[in-house]
């Protein structure tokens, strides 16, 4: 078992490359789906007797049918850029971590069963047998991938390592052997809704009191409507939303924003989850499935249109695949974007005049921004190229008076991944999302300690509970991460609210 | 994978959290709280009545703000504060306190 973090190396740039430490990672691994967990997703309960004929037999579907892994594997020519682009290579120190690395356990295998001279000369060419050891080892750094594709900004042929990861973790879950956090969500998303496995009489309950809440702080009532047939939005947002700090700040954000607009909107309890980890395991028939509640939501409820709460996977799935999951949309209104983000709505309603924004109620905190990942490489906001990086700090230094961006080659596409992406958020990786956190946090800390930012904030419910939960460890209060719609919500002055009653978080 | 009370065996996940929620009982909480380190005093019980009443309606835990406005009633601002919460139950009240209150693990990107 991997130490629980307490070997964490004190960086002195975000981006230093670690001393080699082969094999320090090796056999880390996240709880393995019970047979229960996985059969309730349509997979085998435990690794199947016939293992490796389906696991090439699942390769060579793969291959056939999606052109780009079948590229991905073929392309690479070790030219090494991407070597030392992974957090959790910087973290780690294991080269195995190292993306090219990563993906060559699986092309390894690849190359002995498809390729020529794999078949016939596999030492020359760096061809390997698959053994259930190999179906371990890829069990192991498949799951120290968080899919976030910062190496792929950096390698000349734009191979996508992340695919390479899906690609793995679906031959794992076809021949039975699946990570317990990822197919127990998607299961609960399936029965139930969402992530969470929050009930209607939960979900309301929960939504009434923070209605209580936001009039006992304002003395405006502001609604937090649920399943309200008619309206014109459909909120999709993380159930995180529902449940954790500082994430419920920013559903409260949304609250307002949307009341000041004076639009009419809802939340679903069908549909009450906008994170889709069938992207996690790369099972596209678990990803359209999840997809189509949203549809079926929107249907049932009339909506005419769909914006998107602060999730950062969320937004990758909804931007780039929505439609062909689950369109089309023709019956939602064609004058506004299908789906929109919610910052991109803030972001209009600020430029039309809209909002009563009072910066000066954020200068109890001195404020950088995280790009997540997902938002950040696989998606755009607004009309103009880089919207994604734009209109997240245009909100931020709409709401706020002191904001410094941290280092230009840890943001934008650059972003460094929280460490809890894809997956692994859960307990039992802890010691590598701390590794893997680093260099995100290093770079925080010199933000600090060149323009004395106190807090981070986030637009990703994963990035928000994965900071809260590893900040500690860096010197940071565990609410040193925020919402965006937290400091949009701090802000706002409502219509006949009172300056004094506002009670500010913080 | 199992908890030994009085006797009997309870048996619990990878994570420790029970199984079957109809087998918790107060020694099985204590005996849980005692493998996290905690020793359970007023305020933890406090928190983990509030829990599994909440569960018992809800058949899920309450979100921490929910919580946090409960115990602050109960037990006045001092203790009804997200720090609090955390010097109780270190690893959070969310995933902590729920397993010592034999609830199922809060899941999802929390």
């Amino acid at each position: 078992m991997a130490a629980d973090g307490d070997d964490l190396r004190k960086m002195e740039h975000p981006l230093e490359i670690p001393r080699l430490q082969c094999g320090a990672m090796e056999g880390v691994k996240p709880f393995v789906a019970s047979p229960a967990i996985q059969e309730n997703l349509g997979f085998p309960g435990e690794l199947v007797p016939d293992w490796k004929e389906r696991a090439l037999e699942k390769m060579a579907d793969l291959a056939a049918n999606n052109r780009a892994f079948q590229v991905y594997l073929d392309t690479c020519v070790k030219c090494g850029a991407c070597t030392d682009k992974c957090h959790y290579f910087l973290g780690t120190g294991d080269p195995k971590n190292m993306p090219v690395a990563r993906q060559d356990l699986l092309r390894s295998v690849y190359r002995r069963y498809f390729t020529l001279a794999g078949k016939y000369f596999p030492k020359l060419v760096g061809a390997r047998d698959l053994t259930e050891d190999v179906l371990q080892e890829w069990y192991s750094y498949y799951h120290q991938c968080s899919e976030c594709r910062r190496c792929s900004v950096f390698c000349p042929y734009g191979i996508d390592t992340a695919e390479i990861t899906m690609a793995a973790r679906d031959i794992l879950d076809h021949v039975g052997i699946g990570q317990k956090y990822s197919n127990e969500i998607i299961g609960k998303v399936e029965d139930i809704g969402n992530n969470l496995g929050l009930n209607p009489k939960a979900m309301r309950a929960t939504l009434e009191d923070l209605e209580e809440d936001l009039e006992d702080d304002t003395g405006i009532s502001v609604r937090l409507p649920l399943d309200e047939k008619g309206s014109d939005i459909l909120l999709i947002t993380p159930s995180a939303d529902f449940f954790a700090e500082p994430h419920i700040d920013g559903l409260l954000g949304y609250a307002k924003v949307f009341h000041e607009a004076d639009v009419s909107w809802t939340l679903s309890s069908y549909a009450s989850e906008a994170a889709n980890f069938g992207l996690f395991i790369g099972n596209n028939d678990h990803m359209r499935e999840i997809a189509l509640r949203i549809r079926k939501a929107a249907q049932d409820l009339g909506v005419k249109r769909i914006v998107f709460g602060e999730c950062g996977h969320a937004w990758r799935v909804a931007y780039s695949f929505l439609n062909t999951l689950a369109g089309p949309f023709d019956f939602l209104d064609q004058d506004y974007p299908i789906p929109q983000h919610i910052l991109e709505f803030t972001w209009g309603e600020i430029q039309k005049g809209t909002l009563t924004l009072d910066k000066s109620r954020n200068d109890h905190i001195r404020l950088t921004y995280h790009d997540s990942c997902n938002v950040a490489r696989a998606s755009r906001m607004g009309d103009e190229p880089g919207g994604q990086f734009e209109i997240p700090r245009n909100v931020i230094k709409a709401v706020c008076n002191h904001y410094f961006d941290m280092p230009r080659e840890t943001t934008h596409e650059s972003t460094l991944c929280c460490g809890g992406g894809g997956g692994l958020l859960t307990d039992d990786l802890m010691d590598l999302r701390k590794k893997g956190g680093s260099p995100r946090m290093t770079a925080l800390q010199q933000t600090t300690e060149d323009h004395g930012v106190t807090h981070m904030a986030a637009i990703c419910a994963i990035c928000k509970t994965q900071f809260s939960k590893i900040m500690p460890e860096f010197g940071y209060e565990m609410d040193s991460v925020v919402s965006v719609h937290q400091l949009v919500s701090n802000a706002i002055i409502l219509t006949g609210q009172e300056a004094d009653q506002d009670t500010q978080d913080e | 994978m199992a908890y030994q009370v009085n006797g009997s065996t309870v048996e619990h996940d990878e994570e420790g959290y029970i199984t079957n929620l109809d087998e918790w009982s107060k020694e099985l909480a204590d005996t849980i709280a005692e493998s996290e380190n905690i020793e359970m005093n007023e305020e933890h019980w406090e928190v983990v009545n509030f829990l599994r009443d909440y569960y018992e309606e809800y058949q899920i835990a309450p979100a921490v703000r929910v919580l946090i406005k409960s115990i602050k009633k109960s037990m006045g601002p001092e203790k009804g504060n997200n720090k609090y919460m955390y010097e109780l139950f270190p690893y959070g009240p969310a995933k902590q306190a729920c397993k010592i209150a034999g609830l199922p693990k809060p899941t999802g990107c929390v």
